[in-house]
């Protein structure tokens, strides 16, 4: 058993996720290889080599890695997939778009967004948006398998830093070309990586009222997030969107405000420990996964909330 | 230029899906179905880009059983010119999917294939990229923007952090995230003169791939409720509770 795992990362750290991928590996049972592929991102492969469970990280530098393009990143995995029993990715944005390349063409069927490890070729992931949870279990001879980072706790530090070797390139497939890329700019934590987030519904009303939940979030050190409705809606970008199309997140504290509890939302959140919802509907399927719930209008509520936490 | 669209027919999203008794899988007999939203944002993808001008034929395909035919209409209400149907009662993984547009995609020679980013069943979102995959064609998924000029075409994509800007090369396969364009709303008129498009029907053994599955579903069960939670009275209250009683802040 050999486990290669892809990681994501901005070429100085890894992206969170990473080392809870690394936990679902180590439960698959097998050495497992680290794959760092970047344009100068040696700092996030020693960043891989120290943590627990990881017996080697690979790193492959070349400028057409810049941008994780989809086509070239399949390419590279592919060049060593031979050696591994199970190929392993976060399944976030980087992972979702590579990794079925590079299952088609080994002539595997993948398993997405996995939240348990049976054994060695078992999985359990959600389907329907998080109603039910199947247990799979491939026949292929290599698993290629994305991970759902809230499901496994993190890795650990290692004891003793891995060993880092080099990793030859692929030629760049010529398919595609990166131009750029515009990030959301904040000085708030992210949203899968934060220990409180504070999101916003369509009863929000507009984007001019997110301001409410951002000073509600920089009170707690939260990040902010949002139901698909409000990104509908056009109050928010996209990457603020948590659910089953945008991103699954379990903080410590979520903070549900104006925002009704759409099966899609839900299956995006209800892994949270703790879980408070402000919303005036006294009938919003909100409350059934709440610990706290508070029938109150929100432009009340927010406001006061913040206060509160300023006494 | 000829696109190909790809629609599913699922569960509607909005129905609260039930595990059977035997945990074999949800329940789905008299239950409503739908196209996959992502697939119907596929759909209006090609039609807007028809209306522009870009493109010239658009065929819409979908595999599984005979009521996918609805599904197909639905999307030649909206817009498509004709549709193809894969018709097969067994269960069809992504990868047969991919292999199954393959085989389409050789004998159509579409210079775009437009599909939605993951299917609001099964969620497995892999099928685009695998048909990119083994076509050997560029990938442009979770897009958010295209625009097509000449041989090549640049997109937006929808990533973790923000946005993507990409060039790619034609042919190639991109796949909708939800901000590219809100579908249309079929008229009933146009409901009529789809009944008129062509449909053609054909079996997975024509196409000469193996579809069969290759992840076996053991069981499927209902995931663990959450306890009963607390109403409280005002803010006051539920920071005190934050507090004192769940300790997170």
């Amino acid at each position: 058993m050999a486990i290669l795992v892809i990681a994501e990362h901005d070429n100085k750290q890894l992206r969170p996720g990473v080392t809870n991928t690394i936990a679902a590996a180590v439960k698959m049972g097998g050495d497992i290889t680290v794959l760092v592929a970047g344009k100068q991102c040696a700092d996030a492969a020693q960043a891989a080599a120290k943590i627990a469970g990881v017996a080697k990280v690979l790193l492959c530098e070349a400028p057409h890695y810049e941008g994780a393009l989809a086509e070239n990143i399949a390419a590279l995995v592919l060049s060593i997939a031979g050696q591994y029993t199970h190929i392993v990715a976060p399944a976030s944005g980087f992972g979702k778009n590579f990794m079925p390349r590079v299952a088609a063409l080994l002539d595997v069927q993948q398993i997405s967004d996995i939240s348990a490890v049976e054994s060695a070729d078992t999985f359990v992931r959600p389907i329907y948006a998080g109603n039910a949870l199947a247990t799979v279990q491939s026949k292929d001879k290599i698993k290629v398998v994305t991970v759902r980072a809230t499901g496994f706790d993190a890795a650990g530090a290692a004891a003793v830093a891995a060993p880092v070797e080099n990793l030859a390139p692929v030629a760049d497939s010529g398919l595609s070309k990166f131009i750029g890329q515009e990030l959301s700019k904040s000085d708030r934590p992210e949203l899968t990586a934060a220990r409180i987030i504070v999101s916003g519904g369509r009863g929000m009303g507009s984007g001019e009222n997110f301001k409410l939940l951002e000073a509600l979030a920089d009170k707690l050190g939260a990040a902010v997030g949002a139901s698909r409705a409000a990104v509908d809606s056009g109050f928010v970008p996209n990457d603020y969107q948590v659910g089953q199309t945008g991103k699954i997140v379990a903080p410590d504290l979520y903070i549900a405000v104006g925002i009704s509890g759409a099966i899609q939302h839900l299956a995006g959140m209800k892994d949270s420990k703790v879980i408070i919802a402000i919303n005036k509907d006294p009938e919003a399927p909100i409350f059934a996964v709440a610990n706290y719930w508070l029938v109150e209008d929100l432009f009340k509520a927010v406001p006061e909330f913040t206060r509160e936490l300023s006494a | 230029m000829k696109v190909l669209v790809t629609a599913k027919r699922v569960i509607d999203p909005y129905v609260k899906v039930r595990v059977k008794s035997d945990g074999s899988g949800v329940e789905t007999a008299n239950i409503k179905m739908t196209m996959n939203p992502f697939c119907e944002i596929a759909v209006e993808q090609a039609v807007r880009m028809k209306e522009a001008g870009v493109v010239s034929e658009i065929v819409v395909v979908s595999i599984g059983a005979q009521q996918c035919q609805e599904t197909l209409r639905t999307a030649m209400a909206m817009g498509a010119d004709r549709g193809i149907l894969v018709e097969t009662a067994d269960e069809v993984q992504p990868l047969a999917v991919a292999k199954a547009l393959k085989a389409i995609v050789d004998k159509e020679q579409p210079k775009l294939v437009i599909m939605g980013k993951q299917a609001i069943d099964d969620d497995c979102n892999q099928s685009g990229q695998m048909l990119a995959a083994l076509l050997g064609w560029p990938q442009a998924a979770f897009i958010s923007n295209i625009a097509v000029n000449g041989d090549g075409a640049e997109v937006t994509r929808e990533i973790d952090g923000g946005l993507e800007k990409l060039s790619i090369r034609l042919p190639a396969v991109v796949t909708t995230d939800l901000r590219l364009n809100e579908p249309r709303y079929v008229t009933l008129p146009n409901i009529m003169k789809a009944k008129k498009k062509p449909l053609e029907i054909i079996k997975p053994d024509a196409l000469g791939v193996d579809m069969s599955p290759r992840l076996t579903t053991l069981k499927v069960q209902e995931p663990a409720k959450r306890g009963a939670g607390v109403k409280v009275a005002d803010v006051k209250e539920l920071v005190s509770k934050l507090k004192n009683e769940a300790r997170v802040i």
